[in-house]
């Protein structure tokens, strides 16, 4: 805050470029902190562990429960494979991802910086290892002051090699989600990656140490996008994180408890913890600001000093705009639940509910057989020896079941016609032909139909493809015949 | 917006910039100064750049660099490498007699991936993008062939052309212009016509067709075979089918009755390599029409 006496002088000569002010988050305590602790325990689980998970799919597909295969062009999740002609189901969840976080944002403010963004987790985690080994916060400010003696070099080399540990596994579990991880642990170890895999470490690495260990809240300030995006995504019915001003002000360091009603004081009493707290270094009671990514870490240590000055909690907590004025007025906030369930949230659950299930009823309907057919333009017909005439088709068929299937490719309509495939022969021509297609493969097969001359120049029928295996399954394409 | 209505906001307590727009002020927030230290990154790395690769240009060239990298070197070296890819291919397909290829499916397909391409640098002026042909110059995509349809015979054909003169080895035959040189009259070769639509199905014998028959049998059975099935050995076409080099209207029977046909095609070898040749006969026998030789059925495993 700037007292009213700086704004009379003449401006101060400023720099253009602002050296980074250091921030030293001091340890906190409180329900904040323990669901922050286990969202990271969480997300980071899900991130180290799901590329070890196993998935039995049989003799001719990756055993990994999660694999995006991309020389294959497969990507593997669980029970669910995808092709990429199925992307949409990825835009999908990317559409779900964003509607997701309108959602979240309008209700519960920046939750998703708080609590689930890599950045916040990943900078949460290194301040853990600050802490570990330099000490908390005064210890940390005094070692950043002092000389730099035999002991401070130790401590940071130490810092820098944990530092440095966690980045490399965290850029080394990356490219597990693209290969079979227990193989390419191995061949990474020996050398005998490829020289992407390498790259792509070092590249993630090298960020981690840089993002995570040293640029942390500049990253949410200067390069991240989304605190711009969501000043448009929050309204006055949001729940963000709330210094209660017409309650704690005027604050006055120290004041005791007696005194209070006598001095009209509020009860700030401005002991600067929820400063000491703040991973991004900001101070809350200037009012909502682009630092906050709400980790409501000030409301954990706040509510701690208001329990020790004998005051109710919540000089800062989560509160809606709203909430403020009306509980500044007197009146009762309304229920969390009510300021959750309102028109512009429960629009936004029911657009990402519905595309989530559409999705899935999509991914229950899908069939793993499917046969397109494209006709050979150019030449559109060949007249043969014998007066008939011969259209040439590329049939397409998806296996998408992960084992080599026999297939019957018949032909629908068109009387008289007869087919082979380009590595048969005409005499054996027929009406139906099989094929074989590899697991999880697209067969492509060139098909020479022939038919008697006649009076129609566009003959319409169908290609079907039959499985010949007891599971069964069959689709069909419509194609056109064309004459002369 | 002069500098003296700079002030400090007093929510922020940042200096402004001394700008306004309709009450709008901006604020004058300092870079963080790692920013700063991007930037000027940025400039070295640029001029790093302008170092190492070709970047300033001169009256008629550039600058080299200093790593000697060019764009033009660097397509040199992809097509190099891209010809040690084909090299293998290439080797396997000079040692192969072609009449051998289908045995090996893979060297197949590569040789008939190789012709498509050769194909449309050298063949398409006459036969078409599509080998569909036009008047006068085959269709390779049908069943009917002058000089023979297996591996071999396709690859004989384009090694050696066809009527190519000063060429020993070439397809070779004449049709005699029956009108022109007065071996036949007027009316013979139109009866003639007439009988040869008759065996080809496209009229119903008449009196004119039956006069026709017995000068077919004079003077065009020798070539053409009796029944006018044709002869490989002359390229001479067969005339029962309904395929037409030249169309197989009355009027375009009697002109070329009268006045002959000498269809070329150049001879390829010594132009083309024999790889490529052999990768231009795979390709075309496997338009469709292909004779002989008929390649492993995958239906059959």
């Amino acid at each position: 805050m700037v007292s009213p006496s700086d704004l009379t002088g003449v401006t101060k000569p400023k720099s253009l470029y602002a050296k980074r002010e250091p921030v030293f988050p001091k340890a906190v305590d409180g329900r904040f902190r323990r669901l922050k602790w286990a969202i990271m325990a969480i997300t980071l689980t899900i991130y180290y562990v799901t590329p070890w998970l196993r998935w039995d799919r049989g003799a001719w597909a990756p055993d990994q429960a999660v694999l995006i295969d991309l020389a294959g062009r497969r990507f593997y999740m669980f029970g669910i494979e995808i092709w990429p002609h199925e992307f949409y189901y990825v835009a999908g969840l990317l559409i779900m991802a964003g509607v997701g976080l309108f959602l979240v944002t309008s209700a519960v403010g920046r939750a998703w910086c708080g609590y689930a963004c890599p950045q916040t987790v990943w900078t949460d985690l290194f301040q853990h290892v600050d802490r570990l080994i330099d000490g908390d916060r005064n210890a940390q400010i005094r070692l950043q002051n002092a000389p730099w003696t035999a002991s401070k070099i130790a401590r940071r080399s130490l810092k820098y090699t944990v530092y440095l540990a966690i980045s490399l596994a965290t850029g080394g579990a990356w490219i597990f989600y693209f290969a079979d991880a227990p193989t390419l642990a191995r061949d990474f170890a020996t050398g005998n990656a490829a020289f992407v895999a390498y790259a792509t470490v070092a590249i993630l690495t090298a960020t981690t140490f840089l993002l995570a260990g040293f640029l942390r809240e500049q990253v949410c300030i200067y390069m991240c996008p989304w605190p711009r995006i969501q000043t448009a995504m929050l309204d006055e019915k949001s729940l963000i994180v709330t210094y209660k001003d017409w309650r704690g002000e005027p604050r006055k360091r120290g004041t005791k408890k007696a005194t209070l009603e006598d001095l009209k004081l509020g009860d700030c009493i401005d002991c600067n913890q929820c400063v000491a707290v703040c991973p991004t270094g900001i101070d809350i009671r200037n009012g909502p600001q682009v630092g906050c990514i709400t980790c409501a870490l000030c409301i954990d240590a706040c509510d701690k000093v208001m329990a020790q000055v004998g005051r109710p909690r919540g000089l800062i907590d989560y509160a809606t705009f709203e909430d403020a004025k009306a509980e500044k007025a007197g009146e009762t906030p309304k229920p969390v639940l009510k300021t959750l369930l309102r028109p512009r949230t429960i629009l936004y659950f029911a657009l990402w509910a519905a595309i989530g299930l559409g999705m899935l009823f999509a991914l229950g309907e899908r069939t793993r057989l499917d046969i397109s057919a494209q006709q050979q333009r150019n030449p559109v017909y060949v007249r043969l020896s014998d007066g008939t005439i011969r259209n040439a088709f590329t049939v397409k068929i998806r296996n998408m079941e992960t084992r080599p299937r026999r297939f019957a490719i018949g032909l629908e309509g068109l009387s008289g016609a007869t087919m082979w495939l380009e590595t048969g022969a005409r005499d054996r021509a027929d009406r139906t032909v099989t094929a074989e297609v590899a697991p999880d493969a697209l067969g492509k097969f060139r098909i020479f139909v022939i038919a008697p001359p006649g009076e129609e120049t566009r003959d319409e029928f169908a290609f079907t493809v039959r499985a010949l295996d007891p599971e069964g399954g069959s689709d069909s394409t419509k194609a056109v015949f064309e004459r002369p | 917006m002069a500098d003296d209505k700079k002030r400090i906001d007093v929510p922020t307590g940042t200096e402004t910039m001394g700008h306004e727009w309709d009450g709008i002020e901006e604020l004058n927030t300092p870079l963080p100064r790692w920013w700063l230290w991007s930037f000027y990154a940025t400039i070295v790395w640029g001029l790093a750049f302008m170092v190492f690769y070709p970047a300033w240009p001169m009256l008629s060239s550039a600058t080299k660099g200093t790593l000697g990298w060019t764009s033009r070197g660097q397509l040199e070296q992809e097509l190099a490498a891209e010809q040690a890819k084909k090299a293998p291919v290439l080797k396997a397909l000079a040692a192969t007699p072609i009449e051998q290829l289908p045995n090996n499916p893979a060297l197949l397909q590569a040789a008939v991936e190789g012709g498509r391409a050769a194909f449309r640098v050298n063949c398409v002026a006459c036969h078409g993008s599509g080998a569909a042909g036009a008047k006068g110059y085959p269709n390779l995509n049908d069943d009917d062939w002058l000089w023979g349809g297996d591996l071999k015979a396709i690859e004989y054909t384009i090694t050696h052309g066809t009527r190519q003169p000063d060429h020993d080895a070439t397809r070779f035959s004449q049709m005699p212009a029956f009108g022109r040189d007065g071996m036949l009259k007027g009316d013979e070769i139109h009866d003639v016509a007439a009988y040869v639509r008759t065996i080809s199905h496209q009229q119903k014998a008449d009196a004119a067709a039956r006069r026709g028959g017995a000068v077919f049998a004079q003077n065009c059975a020798s070539c053409h075979g009796a029944g006018g099935e044709g002869n490989r050995a002359v390229g001479a076409p067969r005339l029962t089918d309904a395929i037409w080099l030249y169309g197989g209207d009355a009027e375009t029977i009697q002109a070329t009755v009268t006045n002959s046909r000498f269809g070329v095609m150049p001879k390829w070898g010594g132009r083309l390599d024999p790889a490529t040749i052999k990768m231009l006969a795979a390709y075309v026998h496997s338009l469709g029409g292909g004779e002989g030789a008929a390649p492993v059925e995958t239906a059959a495993k």
